[in-house]
């Protein structure tokens, strides 16, 4: 087959694109990476969720261990059942505490857990019993101004 | 006054319907391509050669105004973003808004104003120096041998141009963040990688940029085909390309954008 200067230059022109794809695809993105094969599924119950949402990351020790795959609002309980899609190759004993926290001051929230002491581990389909609610910055400050209002104020010194 | 009026309305409602009119033969024309295209992958050298003319040509100009495009990017939003303490998302700000909109839209517009111009000035002087009917009578079906090739060369082009863009775009950002102003470079990288997913955002880039492509390059071979065999017909017709695709991309990337964060169900 014959070649062509055109086809030189429309080679270069595809590679170029390829090299910028697969820059876009390394350098800038991830792929979508985590979704491991071996998962299990619990689902805890919560007071108040805050802001959380679906595909938020679980978290123990700042490590992402899975996502939050569900949120719906549980009619019997009158809370928040969140089903947790864990990753299988992380085993957690069955007193641990799940606790809605929210990385910087600004920042999403998520789900994070804390190991109890318990020889069991969580199985597919298991509850995590001992949550810990969002914290709603307007229940802080109106506690922290109520108690401030029960201090008995100081008495002026007198010279 | 009275005739004043009625004439006002006959033309409006005459606009009107030549519009939708357009749009209904702009889009048998579209099928007819897609229906004559065999040729233009069984000689694929005809369409390597639109592919030069329309893809590889405008890769100077989508290198440079990539890399200027993302140096101001990342200019402003450092100036912004510096106030709230968080310069480190720099990297973020610059590759979601690179890869969402300007990526696709801006190659999309300078692919429309240096290709899509091309395209229709040619296939619309063909047609008044009469080389089209030329083709019709040695029955060489004028849609398969020169408009297909066109079409596909710059369907094919776009993508590649859109992610040309996002990338080189990316490079200045980083140029003018961390070289010269100094945002701390692992931050820079790791943050915008943490924020910009494969499928959600790179996949969704490149869809947008073949719509644009397939949208930029049926107006262009529509209009050029069916544009006025003489001078003033064809010069119409061009500046008619660069407007229509335009808008077409600019509104496209509404609705795309629209289903493409809120989910397509």
């Amino acid at each position: 087959m014959e070649r062509k200067a055109v086809d030189l230059w429309v080679g270069m022109f595809v590679v170029a694109g390829f090299i910028a794809l697969m820059m876009l695809a390394l350098k800038v993105g991830n792929f979508g990476a985590y979704s491991p094969k071996d998962v299990y599924v619990v689902t805890a119950h919560f007071d108040n969720i805050g802001g959380l949402k679906e595909q938020a990351p679980v978290r123990s020790s700042g490590v992402v261990v899975g996502r939050v795959a569900g949120v719906r609002f549980d009619s019997k309980k009158f809370d928040a059942e969140v089903t947790l899609t864990m990753d299988g190759q992380f085993k957690f004993p069955t007193d641990t505490t799940a606790a809605i926290l929210t990385s910087g001051i600004l920042g999403e929230n998520y789900v994070g857990l804390e190991a109890g002491g318990e020889e069991q581990f969580l199985k597919n389909g298991d509850v995590v019993k001992l949550t810990q609610s969002a914290v709603v910055l307007e229940k802080i400050i109106s506690q922290f101004l109520y108690s401030k209002a029960q201090e008995t104020p100081t008495p002026p010194k007198d010279k | 006054m009275r005739d004043g009026l009625l004439d006002w309305f006959r033309l409006i409602g005459g606009k009107t319907i030549n519009a939708v009119w357009r749009i209904g033969s702009g889009t048998r024309f579209l099928f007819l391509i897609l229906l004559y295209s065999g040729l233009s992958f069984r000689r694929f050298g005809l369409t390597m050669r639109k592919i030069f003319f329309s893809g590889v040509l405008s890769t100077i100009i989508i290198v440079v105004s990539g890399l200027f495009v993302g140096m101001v990017l990342a200019l402003q939003g450092y100036e912004t973003l510096q106030v709230y303490g968080s310069e480190e998302k720099l990297g973020v700000l610059v590759a979601l808004s690179l890869l969402r909109e300007l990526g696709p839209v801006v190659s999309g517009l300078l692919f429309a104003s240096r290709a899509g111009s091309a395209i229709t000035a040619e296939i619309g002087l063909m047609k008044a120096t009469e080389q089209l009917s030329a083709m019709d009578i040695m029955a060489v079906n004028p849609i398969g041998r020169v408009v297909a090739p066109h079409f596909w060369g710059g369907v094919i082009s776009m993508p590649i141009l859109a992610t040309i863009f996002s990338a080189m775009g990316i490079f200045g950002a980083y140029l003018v963040g961390v070289v010269l102003i100094g945002v701390d470079v692992g931050a820079f990288w790791s943050q915008m990688q943490a924020a910009v997913d494969f499928r959600y955002d790179i996949v969704n880039s490149l869809i947008k940029s073949l719509v644009f492509g397939i949208a930029i390059t049926a107006i262009a071979t529509y209009e050029g085909f069916d544009a006025a065999p003489t001078a003033e017909g064809v010069s119409g017709a061009t500046a008619r390309t660069v407007v229509t695709s335009s808008l077409a991309i600019l509104a496209l990337d509404l609705v795309l954008t629209g289903f493409m964060l809120r989910g397509w169900n």
